[in-house]
């Protein structure tokens, strides 16, 4: 095991490590903290230009208010809307083409499973333009199915990687098994792969779940109106026409941010066994 | 029909599962590569006619200053934004013991990556204001003079990078993280018993193992690097200026922001820089080939 | 009753409406707008007067984010168009006027004696002789300072009639000896800088010729532009440090502070001032001082407008809608709630305003009324202009390359 196991060192380098974790710690996450607290500050104190001094009085009333005064309800459920599509979709396209690319031999299987690879990595913005004429002639501007759409076609490239290298590790003598028993090559996949690739499935969701929750740039180009924006753009719009209301900015922030902590916490042994098991291959 | 599928299915099989995911893909990714390429030989404002003017924004992109300072500020992105890679390697190894709440401890170091990068920009720009910002107030108390990181036309790019590495690091950690519980431990005592320790221990033993985790860990930095549109857009847009104007930035502006009406040079921003970022996805399509035509 | 859409809220709305057979005799006037709360509640009081006056149009306010607002406009004229949208006034409408997306409202300013009414605004909302919507509210832009800071190094208060550029340019030494910050700024959104140059263009040389030049007719490498810049160096030491990393409301903290004396700000920002514990005590306003002696008087005043897409359905009670918006009396109204000023000189402001009455004075008795560098150039000329005098103001040495790249933007951003 590397480094070294902290219990065979010596007794001080073991309390200087533990000591040094939370040290660490706490420099890492005080950025996080910054938005904590400027969460709290009542808007006189930004206005007066106390952004890290000692708040003047703490504003819990900041959390209420942002519901009060901007649609963050009305945002965080558009994220929902989207998101839980998306990855119900990208997901799931991907379990159908990473086993087609991943079980069966075919000449051009490696060009399809590279064009999957190459178009996931292009720049977004080679993409906007046409994306955004796409989806306004189909109508669909400005709305949760538009973006949908176009997040699921394009998270399907990097799905399709992650799932093909997870089902190449499986063991192909079960399908072997399955095939001379005659069972059906669908059958083959609803009955016996496809329980087996659960973690990968887990921890994929999780992944996407987190990337589409915080994607800023589609949702402001293909979103424009407070019915279809996720949280990402919508928090834009604390930023009224001359005063950013920062307060409520960073109440707004770290509410936005919950959804993704949290079903990273929970499905946190999903997730590492899912990248142990389907990228770092 | 059926005995025609029953006899043919494997053969068949796969493309029925792969048909849509490629056309949802064919649709909205690969044809509008080559739309987007189309559109660059045009002069459009987004609004009205759009204007056959051929190769004459490619030929108006070679003159332009602001595209050069962009396609530099790539290159500094690039390259920094590799530190990530050992950083997040460091980080990993210290992480990697057994104590009490390690897991804990892990996946709160992970938690910066779980944040959107907005609200990551917007905490650093906090950070560096001149006046109140705690690494402002730093560079008085070390240089007597403060520094406006994100105002100074020689820093800022690497401020915006600095912020985009924390985030960044954070996902390199988990993928060593992971990686090094795949590290064979019969190899590390092995190595152990030989007298090799530290650096050594690390350089010949452990990071040749890590390669697939390296592989995969320098492949997203690099395009995160080249992506890097929310992090300009929130901290400086672009400024001071237009001094830390990165390519995929610049397209955003001239097509689609307030004062860009013109599609058409975005377009064509667009075009290069996926040029650029094709030699690096080649590369690394290149690379997965051969390891996977050597099985 | 004003109909605000609210998602699901809209849709239980338009059922009712659908099935009621009384709601079916109203005309409907649809409106997508992008207010802030407070003007928002004031176009709601509007809204009810309009429809009190006209009894069979119902008007539907659909109000958007102002950021968002600006992209969802490309969209929404061409796909989904309304009857009214709100909009800006000078070249910030002409793409839209130029791919015939708004349409023509001379008539109604024909009809209303808009033309008088509103003579000061006239010129902003007219292309090739035509007037594409009706502008309903304007604010000053002028000098805003810290009294405080005025006496606490040694010099006189200015009144609202302002001082003339020596006098500020030799209190801007005295500021410095006093450790304050004589101008503040915060050039990170890029159009605070602007304010400072349109002031300095206008009081070098003069309305006309500040017109020609953001009309693209005079070239930026010309003697007279760098006449502009000359006078601006000689403020330019004076000027906060690292104002490009600072949002403008980050430089309205420093002159509540007091660390910094005077803001060359538009009227909105009162709002800010007073929030940050400011009051009309210590917070002065006086307009920008005279630079060229005797060059007639004028002001900033960028104004907010309504239009009509021209894919509107309901044409003839939109252009009711706009009438009534041009009104004294409804001006009068309105602009007493948003605590901006009326377009119309027949109305009045509130006398307990001290900015808004320094402000209506200002703007009234101007030789003439420039919008905003933003909203006279052209797109990419403002973006450019823009980043120029912002790099001129953190490395005046510059000057030269500034001008050469302006000057080659003005070649490309006038076809």
């Amino acid at each position: 095991m590397f480094p070294r196991p902290i219990e065979q060192t010596s007794r001080a380098t073991q309390i200087m490590y533990k000591i040094a974790l939370p040290v660490a710690l706490f420099l890492w996450l005080m950025p996080l903290l910054g938005i904590a607290v400027t969460s709290l500050r009542p808007p006189a104190d930004l206005a007066q230009g106390n952004y890290f001094g000692i708040p003047s009085s703490i504003a819990f009333s900041n959390y209420a208010d942002v519901f009060r005064n901007s649609d963050l309800a009305r945002y965080i459920l558009n994220s929902f809307m989207l998101t839980i599509p998306v990855v119900i979709g990208a997901v799931g396209l991907s379990c159908l083409t990473g086993y087609a690319l991943g079980i069966y031999k075919f000449k051009s299987n490696l060009l399809i499973f590279f064009l999957f690879v190459a178009g996931n990595f292009v720049p977004f913005q080679i993409l906007m333009v046409p994306v955004r004429d796409l989806t306004y002639d189909m109508g669909l501007i400005d709305t949760t199915t538009g973006l949908a759409l176009f997040h699921i076609a394009f998270q399907t490239g990097f799905c399709t990687l992650f799932m093909r290298n997870f089902i190449k590790a499986l063991p192909f003598e079960l399908i072997e098994a399955a095939r001379v028993e005659g069972v059906s090559e669908v059958r083959i996949f609803w009955y016996i792969v496809l329980p087996l690739m659960r973690p990968a499935i887990a921890a994929l969701s999780v992944l996407i779940f987190t990337f589409i929750w915080n994607d800023y740039f589609w949702a402001t180009v293909l979103t424009t109106s407070r019915e279809a924006q996720p949280i990402t753009a919508g928090l834009n719009s604390l930023k009224g026409q001359w005063v950013a209301s920062w307060h409520l900015f960073s109440a707004g922030s770290i509410i936005a941010a919950l959804p993704p902590v949290a079903i990273f916490f929970l499905m946190q042994r999903h997730f590492i066994a899912g990248l142990t098991l389907g990228a770092v291959k | 029909m059926s005995t025609y599928w029953k006899a043919n299915q494997r053969r068949l099989a796969p493309w029925l599962f792969l048909a849509p995911g490629m056309a949802m893909f064919a649709i909205y990714v690969i044809i509008p590569i080559f739309q987007s390429m189309w559109i660059s030989f045009y002069d459009w404002d987004g609004l009205g006619d759009a204007v056959w003017i051929g190769t004459a924004n490619y030929v108006e992109l070679v003159d332009d200053p602001e595209f050069y300072t962009s396609f530099k500020n790539n290159l500094i992105w690039l390259f920094l934004y590799l530190l990530a890679v050992p950083a997040g390697l460091l980080i990993a190894i210290f992480l990697n013991q057994n104590v009490r709440g390690i897991r804990l401890y892990k996946s709160l170091f992970f938690f910066p990556f779980v944040i959107s990068q907005v609200v990551v920009g917007l905490i650093f720009t906090w950070f560096y204001a001149p006046g109140f910002g705690p690494i402002y107030l730093l560079t008085e108390w070390i240089f007597g003079q403060g520094t406006a990181i994100l105002a100074d036309d020689r820093y800022v790019t690497y401020g915006i990078i600095a912020a985009g590495l924390w985030p960044q690091i954070a996902y390199v950690m988990i993928l060593y993280l992971t990686g090094l519980n795949n590290v064979a431990p019969d190899q590390v005592e092995a190595a152990r018993l030989d007298g090799a320790k530290g650096w050594r221990m690390l350089w010949y033993v452990i990071l040749p193992q890590l390669r697939p985790a390296t592989f995969i860990a320098v492949v997203v930095t690099v395009i995160g690097a080249l992506r890097s549109f929310d992090l300009v857009s929130i901290m400086t847009a672009g400024g001071p200026y237009g001094s830390s104007r990165v390519l995929s930035y610049y397209m955003y502006e001239q097509a689609l922001s307030e004062y860009g009406y013109r599609m058409g040079y975005g377009a064509a921003i667009a075009v290069v820089l996926f040029g650029i970022m094709m030699v690096f996805i080649s590369g690394f399509i290149w690379k997965m080939w051969r390891d996977e035509t050597e099985r | 009753m004003v109909h605000l859409k609210k998602g699901a809220l809209a849709l239980t709305a338009a059922l009712l409406m659908s099935t009621s057979a009384y709601a079916q005799d109203k005309r409907v006037l649809n409106y997508y707008a992008d207010f802030d709360p407070i003007p928002l509640a004031a176009f709601e009081a509007l809204i009810t007067d309009f429809e009190t006056a006209n009894p069979e149009v119902d008007v539907v306010l659909q109000n958007f984010d102002h950021e968002g607002y600006k992209t969802a406009i490309r969209n929404f004229l061409t796909t989904d168009s309304p009857d009214l949208a709100n909009w800006y006034a000078g070249n910030r409408m002409a793409p839209f006027v130029n791919a015939g997306q708004f349409q023509d409202v001379s008539d109604v300013w024909e009809a209303n004696g808009l033309s008088d009414a509103l003579a000061s605004a006239k010129a902003s909302m007219t292309i090739e002789g035509k007037q594409y919507g009706v502008p309903y509210t304007y604010y000053q832009w002028g000098i805003y300072f810290n009294k405080d800071a005025y006496k606490a190094a040694g010099i006189e208060v200015p009144g609202p009639e302002g001082v003339n550029w020596d006098t500020f340019v030799a209190n801007c030494e005295k500021f410095k000896a006093a450790n304050i910050d004589c101008l503040t700024t915060g050039t990170k959104a890029l159009w605070p800088g602007a304010g400072i140059f349109d002031y300095m263009s206008l009081r070098t040389n003069g309305y006309e010729w500040h017109m020609d030049l953001t009309a693209g007719k005079i070239a930026w490498t010309d003697q007279k532009v760098r006449d502009v810049f000359a006078q601006w160096a000689k403020v330019q030491p004076y000027i906060t440090a690292n104002h490009a990393a600072l949002e403008w409301e980050d430089a309205a903290a420093l002159m509540v502070q007091g660390k910094a004396a005077n803001y060359v700000m538009g009227n909105f920002a009162v709002g800010n001032f007073k929030q940050g514990g400011m009051t009309n005590d210590n917070l002065g306003f006086m307009v920008f001082p005279e630079i060229t002696p005797g060059l007639p008087r004028a002001e900033e005043a960028p104004t907010d407008t309504i239009h009509i897409p021209s894919g509107a359905k309901n044409v003839d009670d939109a252009k009711l809608f706009l009438a009534f918006v041009a009104d004294a009396a409804v001006q009068t109204k309105l602009n007493a709630a948003l605590s901006q000023l009326p377009t119309n000189k027949n109305s009045t402001v509130p006398a307990d305003d001290p900015f808004l009455v320094a402000g209506f004075e200002s703007l009234s008795s101007a030789y003439a009324l420039a919008q905003f560098f933003d909203r006279d150039a052209p797109a990419e000329m403002a973006k450019a202009g823009m980043e120029g005098f912002q790099e001129f103001m953190v490395k005046p040495e510059n000057l030269d390359a500034i001008l050469e790249r302006l000057e080659s933007v003005r070649a490309k951003a006038y076809e």
